[in-house]
Formats: C-alpha cells, structure tokens, sequence
C-alpha cells in the first residue's frame, strides 16, 4: 500500500524561519547572515564592520561556532551585543537551524536593535541549506582560498545576496587570481555585487559599508 | 554533513504518516525527490537512515531517490534551460536575470508499507 506525502523534509526549520521573520519584523530589525569556509576572516570582518557602524546603528551578533567562545570575546570589546551559540551541545551541528537562532536573538533583546548579524559556522556546504529568517545573506570568501570554489560550492554562491572577496592585502603574496575569482561568483550568481577587500588594513571597505547600511535604512527606516 | 538531521526529520514524517488502524506496520520504501542543487550526499543520508531506524516500522526500508534537475528560467528573455554546471547565465542571451525553477527540492513524496 502507497500512502502518499508531498511533504518537504526541512518543513519544521521553514516554520520556525517563518516565525523568525515575523519576530524580526515585529522588532524592526534587520538580520544578516554571514556565511563562509573556516578562517574566511569573518570575524575580522565584523570586528572592522562593527567599529564603523556602531554606535550609529545599534547593531547585536549571533556567533556560532562548533567550541570556544572565543570569537564572541573578540566581538563584545566592540561594546555590540554578543551571543556565542556552541553547536556541541546540539549534537555538534555544522550549520544554525531557525530554532537557535529564535532562542539566541530573543534574549539579545532585539526591540533595541537595528541590525543583528548571524556569525554562522564556517562551513560552505550545509548553512546554504537553512533558512533562518533572515532578509540577507552575505558570503566571504578570501584570497587564501581557491579562485573556484564558487564553481564548487555553487549552491552557497546562488543563495548569497552579496558576496565579500577578503584579505586583498595579501594579494601580493599569492598566486591568486582575484579577477577569476569575482568573475566564478558571477557565473553562479550574475548579479551579485561583490566587494574586494581586507579586513586587516581596511581597503575597499567603504562600498560594503555603504550596502549595509542602506539595507539596515531600507527595513527599519533608520 | 546534515544528513543525520535530514534523515531524523524524514524518518518523523514518515511514521506520523502511518494510519493508525494498521498494526505492526513495515515500510517498504520511502519515496523522496532530491534536487541536484541540494546539499544532500545520498550515501551519508542512506547510511544515517539505516541506523536510526532499527526497531522502528521502518527498519530495512529502502529509500528510493528521484533526482530533480536544476533547471532554470530567464526574465529577460524567457528561455527555460537544464543546468548541467556551475553555471547560471541564460546560455541564450546571457542575461543573468534569472530565476531557478527546480533542484533543491528535498521532499518525502510517499511510503510503500508491506501488505
């Protein structure tokens, strides 16, 4: 006997990410989610970020990571409100589910926030999978790594609304090809925009600033 | 890498789908549709299916993958396409306004229980 479904397997995370959006919407937040490989520069990224937007736009962070706290220690000395979430206690998950991030943002008391950020897991595969709520989606991917893994981990690059090119400082040191690299982002995703930048010394920040705050402004109104 | 997750939500779904009045009911087979897109290795999720459901109704039960193709539609110039790689510029005009269409389906179609 054949009984028949038709149900999506992930319906219970699409719910809570359901439930997430209004919950930020209600709070008149925006939500940021930040993905890429380990030691993409991340945290470096937020930690710059977070100095020039603050205290202008009142902005919280979710960190996640498998162990340690110490990307959250890193970001508080930006005076930004900080969540490390450790993915250990929950079975060592490799991505944020929308049911974390719904318990983690609620006590950051999000009413007083214009944008919270989501740190997610260095991981380019399974984050791309897990809608969270969020009205973004940023992903990193420095000049350490290879010109094509857009081209290997297409889905991570389809799903991203913006992409970070990072540590362009150290471009001449390596046999990178930066050019090749935005140009395999495009073919996955054509009209991403792209920011090439450093993290460490702070060149080409200015334009992903300005796209961050005009999507904060274009939400929340401030 | 999820796919124990994966498969714990589908192993749910599918015993919820069982009706009641059948005692000591057997899956035979669980249906699904899984597009090409989709962060999901056959192996690792055939693999966690097997272990957690030893000692359920679905113990021994096969899991039977349709692979849904990435496919693709332009706004700007209409053309619908398959994408067989990385890439997602309409192969006619290429514009890269574009939508996808299918391939990251990751959907419990039906199970076959044993008469």
């Amino acid at each position: 006997m054949e009984i028949n479904i038709q149900k999506k397997v992930l319906e219970a995370n699409e719910t809570q990410a359901d439930i997430n959006r209004r919950f930020f919407r209600d709070n008149n937040v925006f939500v940021l989610n930040m993905m890429s490989s380990p030691g993409s520069g991340k945290t470096q990224t937020l930690c710059r970020t977070l100095a020039q937007i603050m205290p202008g736009i009142r902005t919280g962070v979710l960190v996640g990571d498998v162990c340690t706290t110490n990307d959250a220690r890193r970001l508080e000395v930006t005076g930004a409100k900080v969540s490390q979430i450790n993915t250990d206690q929950f079975g060592g998950d490799c991505h944020l589910a929308a049911n974390l991030i719904f318990d983690f943002a609620k006590p950051l008391g999000c009413d007083e926030l214009d944008l919270l950020i989501v740190e997610n897991i260095g991981n380019l595969v399974c984050p791309a999978e897990f809608d969270i709520g969020e009205d973004a989606r940023a992903v990193v991917l420095s000049v350490t790594e290879g010109e094509d893994k857009p081209l290997k981990y297409p889905l991570m690059f389809q799903v991203a609304d913006v992409a970070i090119l990072n540590k362009t400082d150290l471009l001449p040191y390596l046999d990178f090809d930066a050019h090749l690299a935005v140009e395999n982002m495009k073919k996955v995703h054509p009209h991403m925009p792209v920011f090439e930048m450093s993290a460490m010394t702070g060149e080409g920040f200015e334009p992903w600033i300005d796209w961050l705050k005009l999507k904060v402004f274009e939400k929340t109104g401030r | 890498m999820h796919e124990m997750g994966i498969a714990q939500q589908l192993v749910q779904i599918a015993i919820d789908s069982i009706p009641e009045e059948i005692e000591n009911p057997s899956v035979e087979k669980v249906n699904l549709k899984i597009g090409r897109l989709a962060a999901v290795v056959e192996h690792s999720l055939t693999f966690c299916f097997e272990i957690i459901t030893k000692d359920t109704p679905l113990e021994n039960a096969s899991l039977e993958i349709d692979f849904i193709p990435v496919t693709m539609h332009c706004r700007s110039c209409g053309n619908r396409w398959e994408v067989t790689g990385p890439v997602f510029t309409c192969p006619v005009c290429e514009d890269g306004k574009v939508e996808m269409l299918t391939g990251r389906e990751i959907e419990i179609t039906s199970i076959e229980l044993a008469e």
